[in-house]
């Protein structure tokens, strides 16, 4: 009886790899192995892609409606109060099930969003409240006195230092209220190996530590298995809730990508993670399509159709979160990213069909957010495909561009982007999420003996605030080397706290099952206000500054007297000493001792963060008024690069990535025009441009494309513009989604030549 | 003696610079390098850079300062086709300096060279500058064909510009003819038809570029506290550049009407 169900097994698995090599990926889980076995590079160019379908066209058109519906509600349109997510907390949910080829929803209804409580209850409860629900008073009870959240573990562990610097802001951002994210489930694996063999193979994990010492760490792990495989069976049961059978591998390039989405859709009902990243999946599924068109099962046009009812279902991704969350964040993102393109370790690109396919949901479905789509640039891609994605991008705005040639060496050719431009390898590595620390405000800190310059009181240690008439930049950087000796150690010990609670009452149980038993973690700090801090100190060192100062010998502005050179031109007296921060912080993290023994790594990131940022930090030596923005990420402060796009493209190109490999994010605006007088001749130099800026050793580039006057009319009348997509920093955001104060801050941001 | 010992060293040359961009795309093929030269001769009443015009200002920078400016950004320029394009102000005002620097980025990076002008420059001086074999494009900006309205437009008469185009086309350097469309003043049925004939009787004549008129430079002549000549004129609609393409086009057919 038993040898029947085998075979029976063995029968099953066969029809599903039938046609596919022997190989490495079949003794053991290795998706890589598997994907460059079977990978077909296409080197063409997109004249083979195909409209969208009647269908695709009629489930869009529910889809806006839904959203505009959201929209008029005020941005959520339905909350389940009563039923904490999981895995399996909800019946099947359909958008129409006559028509949709990918199916599955969050709860039992598409824009119906849920409750997400164990990473803290008060951030539900505020946005149920926020958008005129309530939350039932036992889940309110079940959450505080009863089961135990992410958030009460943090604050039971945080000392009184991390509790004001976090309210001075010095450090934000801070995962502490909410789900930490940033964490790539291989999400293929469901499909390749169906459900049971993943199991399996965590049954052997286990059996490794059935007879050795129970330390800490191996109870742990012991117990995190045991959660994982539960994550597992659950994820068959919402499957099967659904009427498909994951537990064997797919069998159709239809069912792998369901089987697909059903552990991403697993994935993201257990966790609201700030970022729930999808991986890179295009070239990896293009393998059954391949095998499907060859067969004479599938169409192209059935093909297209697949991909564009997949990424709807990517697009409509909901979570709950407070307006707070959605000012530092704007735009309520999800950052769903998806990884395509790149090369393979030994040459071949890894650009498929369905790299175009995936791109091409931007017309098919019209210019989003989300999925966040990120091309890993070689300069060694096919030039059919840099071209498809230079139009991509001149014509939707929705790409951005990671340096390939700089990761492969760092993570392989089988890595992933989580969030914006954090790469990690995928199954095989994670990150502990760390958000920012505010350097800009640590160099006031540095003027101020410590005292924070907006709440008046002592954040750092106390010094005498600096008397000085004109700031002597080797005094001033004797000090701020202090102030950031203090702020690595107590940023890393935050990040220790959060991550240890995460870990024990927030644990992302269906994520790690798709991953190998062993994990590289990263503990991935951030900065802010690096172009902020770099003209600062330029400022200092080449000009007169004078501070002026409040009664309490605090600095509450600056005058500058004679010009310095300015980050965003490729002058070195600047660029240096942006290089010289960025080096410096991450060497002073990494004396630090990070939890679960994670590698320190940081990031030039603020998404729109910068915004808040700037809100919360004081006038700054370099002549930026309290509370303006800070430019996003790494990119030059707003108006100060005059020597056009190239020189401000050099100067954040000369940021290490060594020192850096969280991620350095720069956002391109441009008019179209400035790209060129005709259409080729912009895909030419946006082109051109990649190419050349990539082949600098930068890292990410985002790429808007438009004029001001587009967006200007879109403040004024959202309604007209309900798709318009705008990349800022490391993510895309439906433009009338932003605070008026962060559209105001994109217009005012460096455009690349007037009209 | 070669043109080179001629004009001695090329790197120590001085002009006067307006400013730079390093990312220009518009005016030349390519991703460019654009240099804006100071000074001008002509005060053209839709100009957008009037703060070229004073031959006195500007900051004068030597060739090899500005190659130094260019250098990080000879890969762009060569991956996209492009190169440097100077122009100004009237680049030809300093033709020695133009000249030196294109036969500069010529020895050093290999770059295709670009002259933006308005062609307001005598033949004569424009070879013997060096400048005509180190040019390998010129945008000739014709802005008038109408002498008198080409006065009343720029305050100089187009005579010497029409004697430009003509020896360009003698010399066979290539060109791509300019026109901005200021609706009202250089778009009249007449004189875009003239144009048209004598653009078809030049030779290597490349591209034809209608740029519509902007009034984004305004804010400049305000800045200079100089009354802003072309007030009340708006920007010209689609349909009057395609109107003035056709016209051009028609005009370049019946080129043997012209009467140069």
């Amino acid at each position: 009886m038993a040898l029947t169900e085998t075979s029976l097994q063995t029968n099953k698995i066969n029809e599903a790899w039938r046609g596919f090599k022997q190989g490495a990926w079949r003794d053991q889980i290795d998706v890589r192995d598997f994907i460059l076995l079977h990978v077909t590079p296409y080197t063409g160019d997109d004249t083979f892609l195909a409209g969208p379908t009647e269908a695709t066209e009629q489930l869009w058109h529910e889809v806006s409606e839904l959203t505009r519906r959201e929209r008029e509600q005020g941005g959520v349109l339905d909350v389940d109060t009563s039923t904490p997510s999981t895995i399996v907390s909800h019946g099947a949910g359909y958008l129409n099930r006559d028509l949709e080829q990918i199916v599955g929803v969050q709860t039992d209804e598409p824009f119906k969003r849920s409750i997400q409580p164990f990473g803290g209850v008060r951030m539900v409860q505020d946005a149920c409240e926020a958008y005129g629900f309530k939350l039932p008073e036992e889940i309110v009870r079940l959450f505080t006195d009863m089961r135990k959240t992410h958030n009460q573990g943090v604050f039971d562990a945080y000392t009184a230092d991390m509790r004001s610097a976090r309210k001075a802001g010095i450090i934000t951002g801070l995962p502490d209220a909410y789900g930490r994210g940033r964490i790539i489930g291989d999400y293929r694996r469901v499909a390749l190996y169906g459900v049971d063999r993943l199991i399996q193979e965590k049954k052997k994990d286990i059996e490794l530590t059935e007879k050795v010492q129970m330390t800490e760490a191996v109870i742990r792990e012991r117990e995190e298995h045991a959660e994982q495989i539960r994550a597992l069976d659950e994820l068959k049961r919402m499957a099967a809730s659904y009427d498909c059978d994951i537990s064997m591998p797919a069998r159709h390039a239809k069912e792998a990508v369901q089987w697909l989405y059903f552990a991403y859709l697993g994935a993201i009902k257990e966790q609201n993670g700030a970022a729930m990243s999808l991986g890179r999946v295009s070239s990896f599924l293009d393998i059954y399509f391949e095998r499907d068109l060859m067969e004479g099962s599938l169409t192209e046009q059935e093909a297209q159709e697949i991909y564009d009812h997949f990424v709807m279902k990517l697009r409509i991704v909901k979570f709950l979160r407070t307006p707070d969350y959605n000012e530092l964040f704007s735009g309520d993102p999800t950052w769903v990213t998806e990884s395509i393109g790149g090369m393979a370790a030994d040459g071949r690109s890894l650009v498929t069909k369905s790299s175009f396919r995936m791109l091409h949901t931007l017309y098919n479905l019209g210019p989003a957010p989300e999925p966040n789509l990120t091309v890993l640039w070689s300069t060694r891609l096919p030039e059919g495909f840099k071209n498809y994605c230079a139009k991509v991008s001149i014509e939707t705005s929705s790409i951005q561009y990671e340096n390939d040639d700089l990761m492969v060496p760092q993570f392989g050719d089988d890595y992933g982007i989580a969030c914006c431009v954090s790469a990690m390898r995928i199954g095989k590595q994670m990150q502990f999420f760390g958000a920012r620390a505010n350097l800009a405000k640590a160099l006031l800190y540095a003027i101020n003996g410590g005292i924070d310059e907006k709440l008046g009181i002592q954040i750092a240690p106390r010094k005498e605030p600096m008397s000085d008439e004109i700031l002597d930049y080797a005094k001033v950087m004797e000090r701020y080397d202090e102030v950031m000796d203090w702020l690595a150690e107590l940023y890393m010990n935050t990040l220790n706290v959060i991550h240890y609670m995460h870990d024990k009452y927030c644990y992302e149980r269906l994520e790690f099952a798709l991953h190998d038993r062993e994990i590289i973690r990263t503990m991935a700090c951030g900065i802010a206000g690096l172009s902020v801090v770099a003209d600062s100190l330029s400022a200092i060192k080449h000009a007169k500054v004078r501070p002026v100062r409040n009664h309490l010998g605090i600095a509450i502005d600056f005058e500058i007297e004679g010009e310095y050179p300015q980050y965003g031109n490729s002058d070195d007296r600047v660029d240096t000493i942006a290089v010289q921060l960025v080096e410096t912080f991450m060497s002073k993290l990494r004396k630090q001792r990070a939890y679960r023994n994670a590698i320190p790594t940081q990031s030039v990131l603020t998404i729109t963060s910068n915004v808040v940022y700037g809100k919360k930090t004081g006038a700054t030596p370099d002549g930026r008024k309290a509370g303006e923005p800070f430019a996003p990420g790494a990119n030059p402060m707003h108006g100060r690069d005059r020597k056009g796009a190239l020189a401000s493209l050099a100067s954040v190109a000369k940021l290490p990535y060594s020192e850096s490999l969280d991620g350095i994010s720069n956002t391109f605006s441009i008019v179209g025009k400035a790209l060129g007088r005709e259409p080729e001749a912009r895909i030419n130099n946006l082109t051109a441009m990649l190419d050349s800026y990539m082949s600098r050793h930068a890292h990410h580039l985002n790429v808007n494309v438009f004029d001001r006057a587009t967006l200007q009319d879109a403040m004024e009348h959202p309604e007209l513009y309900p798709q318009l997509t705008v990349r800022v920093s490391g993510y895309a955001v439906h433009f009338i989604k932003l605070s008026r104060e962060q559209q105001l801050e994109v217009i005012s941001r460096t455009f690349h030549g007037s009209m | 003696m070669n043109i080179r010992q001629h004009f001695g060293s090329d790197a120590a040359v001085k002009g006067r610079i307006h400013s730079l961009d390093t990312f220009g795309t518009v005016d030349g093929p390519g991703i460019r390098f654009v240099l804006f030269m100071q000074g001008c001769a002509l005060r053209c009443q839709f100009c957008h850079n009037p703060d070229s015009w004073d031959t006195a200002a500007g900051d004068l920078t030597t060739v090899e300062e500005v190659l130094a400016e260019i250098e990080p950004f000879v890969s762009y320029y060569k991956r996209s086709g492009g190169g440097i394009t100077v122009t100004g102000g009237e680049p030809t005002l300093q033709a020695p300096f133009v000249a030196a620097l294109f036969r500069e980025v010529k020895r050093r990076f290999g770059l295709h060279t670009a002259l933006d002008t308005s062609g307001f420059c005598e033949p004569s001086h424009f070879d013997s500058s060096g400048l005509l074999e180190a040019t390998d494009l010129v945008l000739l900006d014709l802005k008038q064909i109408n002498k008198d309205r080409h006065v009343a437009l720029t305050t100089q008469s187009n005579k010497r510009t029409i004697r430009f185009a003509c020896h360009l086309s003698d010399e066979g350097k290539s060109m791509w003819i300019r026109h901005v469309l200021v609706p009202g003043v250089t778009d009249s049925y007449q004189d875009l038809l003239e144009l048209g004939q004598f653009i078809g009787t030049l030779d290597h004549v490349q591209k034809l570029e209608l740029l519509p008129y902007h009034r984004m430079g305004i804010y400049k002549w305000q800045q200079l506290k100089l009354p802003y000549p072309l007030e009340g004129i708006s920007a010209p609609t689609e349909d009057q550049i395609e109107r003035a393409y056709r016209l051009i086009d028609t005009g370049r057919q019946e080129a043997s009407a012209y009467k140069r």
